[in-house]
């Protein structure tokens, strides 16, 4: 676990028994010139065309949103990550989730985009065939044609393979009949395009359709009323004897489960990217209020309690876009690699994205669940008006509740964290043995005291992170062996574990991203960087000791549970941090620049 | 017909200004920059919209400054046209600016050059006329619209209280403002090609700079806004008679 391989690619689920260097991860600093007028080209679009119009987009004004689609697409917003031969611009996956992150600032828009980007373009682009992919993703990538994607069922969600949409041959062999009810669907009011997913037959696996909204015996019900994202269309679609081409079959029969997970593994991903661009537009919102609004005479950012919120909602949010950056090229690294080994781009995409279905569903659930943070305590920032439907925060505080529930709700993905985590290493792709039993060895063991050589600017963080990960190897070691087969239905546990690998995660990601900054800006110009990092690991510290108590609390006793809680508290050791005065200098950055500005 | 738009790059407008060296220089660190909105949005884009509709030919874009003004003269060519020049010296001086310019427009057979009423910078206002008067040629300041029939300019611009409409043959020199065109945003088509669209520096001409900035000053700070009741309007009164003495 020592040794700093700097490797091209890491290997998905690696970071929890190898050391990454700084080096070798990209972070938002790198960002060239081209794809810094791509960002703005976003930005500019949603502060022109979306915010002034939020209010018209969430009452559903006809036309409006599909109309804002056609402007994204006429900016080429729509094609970024498209290759050139199907109309788009042949982007890069990073390219493409700062596209992602920048129009993430345009609620319910965002919504729209996303879908159709996303669920809505990316099944046919990767799993279609040449024809299928010449006659729909030039339309799709233009916006000419705009995409959604029916998989939930009002009585399959979670379970999406259970759905109970059918499709079957007709007698001639020229069409399917298919016939289900889906629901939640994104972008339907406005679809041309629609990726069904249903079994053939007495299937036990989905099969993926390309049915288009021209197709006989396709239904919409009305718009659902939704919490939030109000201008997002979101209906139910019956298909009643849809009569669909054989050839729009997408890839194989009973491939369909397959290419909803895979989608799916990006879509996380993705909402990593654009949560993280709608808490950066949120807390830029919170400081210029917090400046505005003064109480007993001064401006309420000269006070310490909302000090404390604008700097760990700047924390959060720069800890939560290293995750995204890191993993998003990692995934591209792992694609890099499997094309030079002979795979079409296609296939290689594919597999590189599924080798990082862990980290991508680390990073859905923890952007996601550092939005809701953000937007409350943008609420509890702007006080009164925070509640008033007058001001914008009200807005993003509803819009940004969904993200915990679509793409897999937040304890769906928790659970797939720690399964594949297992999975992996039971299939012998992820050595956990190893490092867990060394790590149990050292628990027997008298703890090393001696001065470990020259201390520099990151060597107490990058021990602590080596110690999270032997307390995680302890804990889930542990509850594989004491648990065994039952470990699956302990959820309990496993939400548990997953929160320690999240908050692992994260931390490596901050630690690594200002470790390189300082390299290429110097200490100096990072010192508010150098504060998040300090603060971020000190509390993750604390949740993973407090998830990993919990766990053992569960399922281990005697002698055994108290030596590991002894390891526990070994690992999860950090000397003190002044918290206060770290957040009160990223909190004072962000007021005299008046908006996030890491 | 070929023409020429003159860009200048200034620090966005959001940018608190600092200055130093005594108050005779301004902090360049941190300061973002961004294309003079003048230049951008109203000389640049009606450029653009010329050539769309078929009237120009080609669209060259010339910036005077050092090699850190390049990302703005390349987001310009995102925006569109042919190629950019970049005259390698400082633009803080507009009647150097100007000479530069003229220098290498004189041969290069220009029908139009459009420039910004000014730049948001140091706000001058001259650049446009003073290239024209050293290329002999006819100047328009202020435009608000600019149409063309054949080989003539119809321009409109503001005069003290009302509006104006001149008509003019090209070549001619035109400063925009508002209402010439409609801001626009790149699109990914205009930023990939802005890459590989050519970007020639070219040596400014030989000139001595006659004049130089012996110190800046910031504006008084803002004295703070009194809040008075709708109800009460002889406390306005009051006020705007005794406080501000303006009536």
């Amino acid at each position: 676990m020592n040794d700093v391989e700097n490797v091209k690619a890491i290997k998905g689920g690696e970071f929890l028994i190898r050391e990454t260097a700084a080096e070798s991860i990209f972070i938002p600093e790198e960002w060239d010139e081209e794809q810094l007028m791509i960002a703005e080209t976003c930005t500019n679009f949603i502060a022109q065309q979306v915010a002034p119009n939020l209010n018209r987009i969430d009452a559903q004004e006809e036309g409006l949103m599909a109309h804002l689609m056609d402007e994204a697409g006429a900016l080429g917003l729509l094609g970024i990550s498209v290759p050139e031969t199907y109309g788009g611009f042949g982007k890069d996956f990073k390219t493409s989730m700062l596209v992602t992150e920048k129009l993430g600032a345009g609620n319910s828009f965002s919504v729209a985009f996303s879908a159709h980007s996303g669920i809505g373009t990316l099944p046919i682009l990767y799993y279609g065939n040449d024809a299928q992919k010449q006659k729909y993703i030039p339309k799709l990538a233009s916006g000419e044609w705009k995409g959604a994607y029916c998989l939930t069922e009002p009585s399959s969600g979670s379970d999406a393979n259970s759905g109970k949409a059918r499709a079957k041959l007709t007698e001639d062999g020229k069409h399917y009949l298919i016939t289900g009810q889906k629901m939640w669907i994104t972008n339907a009011g406005f679809a041309d395009v629609f990726t069904v997913f249903a079994k053939i037959d007495n299937d036990e696996n989905l099969s993926a359709f390309i049915v288009e909204k021209g197709f006989e015996g396709i239904t919409l019900n009305t718009e659902e009323h939704k919490m939030g994202i109000k201008g997002s269309s979101t209906r139910q679609v019956f298909f009643n004897d849809c009569k669909v081409p054989v050839e729009n079959l997408l890839s194989e029969r009973q491939n369909g489960f397959k290419i909803a997970v895979n989608i799916l593994n990006i879509g996380r991903m993705k909402l990593g990217g654009g949560t993280v661009g709608a808490s950066k537009e949120v807390i830029s919102m919170a400081v210029k209020y917090a400046n505005e609004r003064e109480q007993f005479g001064r401006a309420i950012s000269k006070y310490g309690a909302i000090r404390h919120k604008l700097a760990q909602q700047a924390i959060l949010t720069y800890a939560a876009e290293a995750a995204v950056y890191r993993a998003s090229q990692n995934m591209e690294e792992a694609t890099e690699l499997l094309m030079e080994s002979g795979l079409d781009e296609t296939k290689a995409k594919l597999k590189g994205t599924e080798q990082f279905a862990i980290e991508a569903a680390i990073i859905k659930v923890h952007a996601s669940e550092v939005l809701d943070y953000v937007v409350d305590e943008g609420v509890q920032i702007y006080g009164g008006m925070g509640y008033s439907a007058e001001a914008p925060m009200e807005r993003a505080y509803r819009d940004s509740r969904i993200n915990r529930i679509f793409e897999g709700t937040n304890e769906i993905n928790r659970m797939l964290t720690v399964d594949m985590m297992l999975k992996r290493a039971m299939k012998g792709e992820l050595d956990l043995m190893g490092p867990a039993q060394k790590v149990a060895g050292e628990l027997m063991s008298i703890p090393d005291f001696s001065a470990g050589g020259e201390e520099g600017l990151f060597t107490k963080e990058k021990k602590y992170i080596a110690n999270f990960k032997k307390a995680i190897l302890m804990v889930a070691g542990a509850a594989v062996q004491k648990l065994m087969t039952q470990l699956g239905k302990e959820q309990e546990v496993l939400m548990n574990l997953a929160d320690m690998l999240i908050e692992l995660y994260v931390s490596e990601s901050l630690q690594l991203r200002v470790e390189k900054l300082v390299g290429l800006r110097g200490e100096d110009s990072c010192k508010e960087q150098l504060d998040m990092m300090r603060v971020y690991i000190n509390d993750a510290a604390e949740k993973i000791a407090r998830s990993g108590k919990e766990a053992l609390n569960s399922f281990a006793e005697g002698d055994e549970k108290r030596m590991m809680m002894m390891g526990l508290k070994r690992y999860t050791k950090t000397e003190d941090v002044n918290t206060t005065q770290a957040r009160r200098n990223i909190a004072a950055k962000l007021i005299a620049e008046n908006k996030y500005c890491f | 017909m070929k023409i020429l738009v003159c860009i200048s790059q200034v620090p966005d407008t959001s940018t608190k200004v600092i200055l130093k060296d005594n108050n005779t220089a301004i902090e360049s660190a941190g300061v973002t920059y961004i294309i003079n909105p003048y230049d951008e949005w109203y000389g640049l884009i009606r450029a653009i919209e010329l050539k769309e509709s078929g009237v120009a030919s080609e669209i060259d874009l010339v910036i005077v400054g050092y090699a850190n003004t390049e990302p703005v003269i390349r987001k310009a060519l995102a925006l569109g046209g042919d190629k950019a020049i970049r005259i390698d010296a400082d633009s803080n001086d507009p009647y150097l600016t100007a000479v530069y310019i003229a220098d290498y427009a004189g041969s290069m057979n220009y029908d139009l050059i459009l420039c910004g009423k000014e730049s948001i910078d140091y706000n001058n206002g001259t650049v446009g006329s003073m290239i024209a008067e050293l290329l002999d040629m006819d100047y328009i300041g202020f435009a608000t619209e600019l149409k063309t029939e054949g080989n003539t300019a119809i321009v409109k611009r503001e005069i003290e209280g009302g509006e104006e409409t001149d008509s003019c043959n090209f070549p001619l020199v035109i400063s925009c403002q508002k209402g010439v065109a409609e801001a626009r945003i790149p699109n990914m088509r205009g930023i990939m090609a802005a890459r590989t669209r050519p970007l020639d520096i070219v040596t400014p001409a030989g000139i001595e700079c006659v004049s130089s900035i012996l110190s800046y000053e910031l504006p008084p700070a803002k004295a703070g806004v009194k809040l008075v009741d709708p109800a009460d309007m002889d406390h306005l009164v009051e006020l705007l008679h005794s406080e501000a003495k303006v009536i």
